[in-house]
């Protein structure tokens, strides 16, 4: 494929410890721009966070990192640690999970819910199986390559529920399980892609203050001893200011910082975007008068 | 009781062939909500493949019958998960994505050119095929009835139940079944998740040609003629069977074509032939007045 090639150039050029380059990154929708000229770099085994007020524009830079969107103006370089170079906004949207291993969660939990728990894991790993059974033909005839991807893809479905706790609910249907643990449950399938970089869009979403600490542990764990970089959408402050090693604000579809957490928490930009300025809060006289005039 | 007993033996054979075809409508609707108007078509095609198979093979010498059937079941299913494949790629693909009537539209468009394609290519006359497999089994004597079980009978039996072993097999066992599950309930997340959608959906429409390949070739021997027009009725058939089973559930598909296939011999035995066709459709309506979703189907929740 000529898209295949064009994907994976050798003469990109990206700062050596970067895992995510974005570049000049621009959507626009009709006359709407939802990201305008948005660069960062997400390194590797780094937790970034991208924060900002409601309509920033923080889910539209996950859409178009993982192929729901194609950018209108932009360069997205994802530097896989054994791959090499992908630029992602020129794969295919299943290529961009089983090739350049991004891995993504959503706002509103996206599980299979007609399937088991653990099918939903192994549905996620399922390019190995595809491989070892020569696309689902010869996993009719019971070959021995393929039971052994078998067995490993459960193994390792079995090792991300017992890390999260829910390997006693490996046989439920996973719309069945409570709000926690299908969150839980959706960060594990992202898992199971062996991801590189995984993008979590709001992970403490609805969890309360208890899960919340289990997310951060969660969270720093897979950090620390998978290697992997995250990525993270979070209105939650003491998830994102807890385990951030770097944090990218946006505001209206522009980053208006970039830096440390202690950085961000102290930068006045950050601080007028999410409060408003303080001209705001004064009405204008004429205004001011009408509703005193109203009032008597 | 019988002559009772004996309708029950041919509607269920009728009823394997309507639930095979019905499968195939039942998973197309179930992936991409679409009904595959051209698969009655994609039926006919598998049933003249069988007979110029088995014209070849005649011309061939090959007598030995049991080998016939089993070269004859392979190159039918082969070819027409092919054709399966072909009318998917070229009809239905390139509209996806495009508003909702667009691919049923092109449906119906392609039933029509494959109907008149083989009209013009094979002849618009009946073709019929000498009995391939013949003789029975006696059950029991009532008075001077006999109760009769043919071997082809026997036969469509065992096919249509190893096919529904294996296919359910197929769909709760292996990756591929895994997938099609996958891409039933949510397609982007499977997107995401790193499934090739396209060619997930590409693999529902051969199985589903290939299954109603089977149906093609269980008629051409039960009947022993066919013509290009089979399709449509059979096809509506199907589809019938497929909504009284609930679309998108398989076991519903097979339970409604057996359901079908036991009203139209029933109702042909016991009240006029003539009306057998409208026996079965008004139990369409009936059932899509009182239980919308079928018999088996999930009504669908409506998501705030």
């Amino acid at each position: 494929m000529v898209f295949q090639s064009l994907a994976r150039p050798t003469d990109v050029k990206v700062p050596s410890d970067a895992l995510m380059e974005v570049e000049h990154l621009t959507m626009r929708f009709g006359g709407l721009t939802a990201i305008d000229d948005l660069s960062f770099t997400a390194r590797k085994k780094e937790i970034t966070a991208i924060i900002g007020p409601n309509g920033a524009g923080k889910t539209t830079v996950f859409n178009c990192l993982t192929g729901f969107y194609k950018p209108t103006v932009g360069r997205l370089t994802l530097v896989h640690p054994q791959k090499g170079i992908h630029l992602l906004e020129r794969m295919e949207g299943f290529r961009i999970a089983q090739q350049a291993n991004v891995a993504r969660t959503f706002q509103n939990i996206r599980l299979f819910p007609q399937m088991t728990v653990l099918e939903n894991l192994i549905v996620a790993q399922h390019n190995a199986l595809m491989k070892a059974s020569a696309f689902s033909l010869a996993g009719l005839t019971f070959l021995p390559r393929y039971s052994s991807a078998e067995k490993e893809a459960v193994e390792l479905a079995k090792y991300w529920l017992n890390k999260v706790g829910l390997y006693d609910r490996a046989d439920w249907e996973a719309g069945n399980l409570p709000y926690g643990d299908q969150r839980r449950l959706e960060i594990c399938r992202a898992m199971c892609i062996r991801p590189v970089l995984l993008c979590l869009d709001e992970p403490a979403a609805g969890l309360n203050p208890r899960e919340s600490l289990q997310l951060n542990d969660l969270l720093l764990g897979i950090r620390e001893s998978e290697g992997v970089g995250i990525l993270l959408i979070e209105h939650d402050m003491s998830v994102v200011m807890e385990i951030s090693d770097h944090i990218v604000v946006l505001d209206h579809g522009r980053k208006i910082s970039d830096g440390t957490p202690e950085f961000v928490r102290n930068d006045p930009t950050v601080i007028k975007a999410y409060l408003g300025e303080e001209e705001d809060e004064e009405l204008p006289t004429e205004v001011a008068q009408d509703l005193a005039g109203g009032a008597a | 009781m019988a002559y009772f007993l004996q309708q029950l033996i041919n509607g269920l054979t009728l009823g394997s062939i309507y639930g095979l075809i019905a499968i195939g409508y039942t998973m197309v609707y179930g992936i991409i909500g679409m009904i595959n108007f051209a698969h009655g078509e994609i039926y006919m095609i598998g049933a003249f493949i069988s007979v110029i198979t088995f014209l070849v093979l005649g011309e061939l010498g090959i007598s030995y019958i049991p080998l016939a059937l089993v070269v004859v079941l392979l190159c039918t299913m082969v070819l027409t998960g092919v054709w399966g494949w072909t009318v998917e790629r070229i009809a239905y693909r390139p509209l996806r994505g495009s508003f909702r009537l667009a691919p049923l539209i092109s449906a119906i468009g392609m039933s029509i050119a494959l109907q008149n394609g083989v009209q013009v290519s094979q002849g618009a006359r009946v073709k019929p095929i000498q009995p391939i497999i013949q003789g029975g089994l006696t059950l029991f004597h009532q008075g001077d009835f006999d109760v009769v079980v043919s071997y082809l009978q026997i036969f469509i039996l065992v096919l249509t139940v190893a096919l529904m072993i294996g296919f359910t097999w197929l769909i709760t066992r292996t990756s591929l079944g895994r997938q099609q599950r996958a891409c039933e309930q949510d397609r982007t997340m499977a997107g995401l998740v790193g499934v090739n959608v396209d060619r997930t959906i590409s693999m529902t429409f051969v199985m589903g040609a290939v299954l109603a390949s089977v149906a093609g070739l269980m008629v051409t021997l039960q009947y022993g003629v066919i013509d290009f027009y089979i399709g449509f009725l059979a096809g509506m058939k199907a589809f019938t069977a497929a909504v009284l089973g609930g679309i998108g559930s398989l076991p519903g598909a097979m339970l409604g074509g057996l359901l079908i296939g036991l009203i139209e011999s029933f109702w042909s035995a016991y009240f006029t032939i003539e009306y057998k066709d409208v026996a079965t459709f008004g139990i369409l309506v009936l059932v899509l007045i009182f239980r919308p979703t079928g018999l088996l189907g999930k009504p669908e929740v409506e998501k705030v």
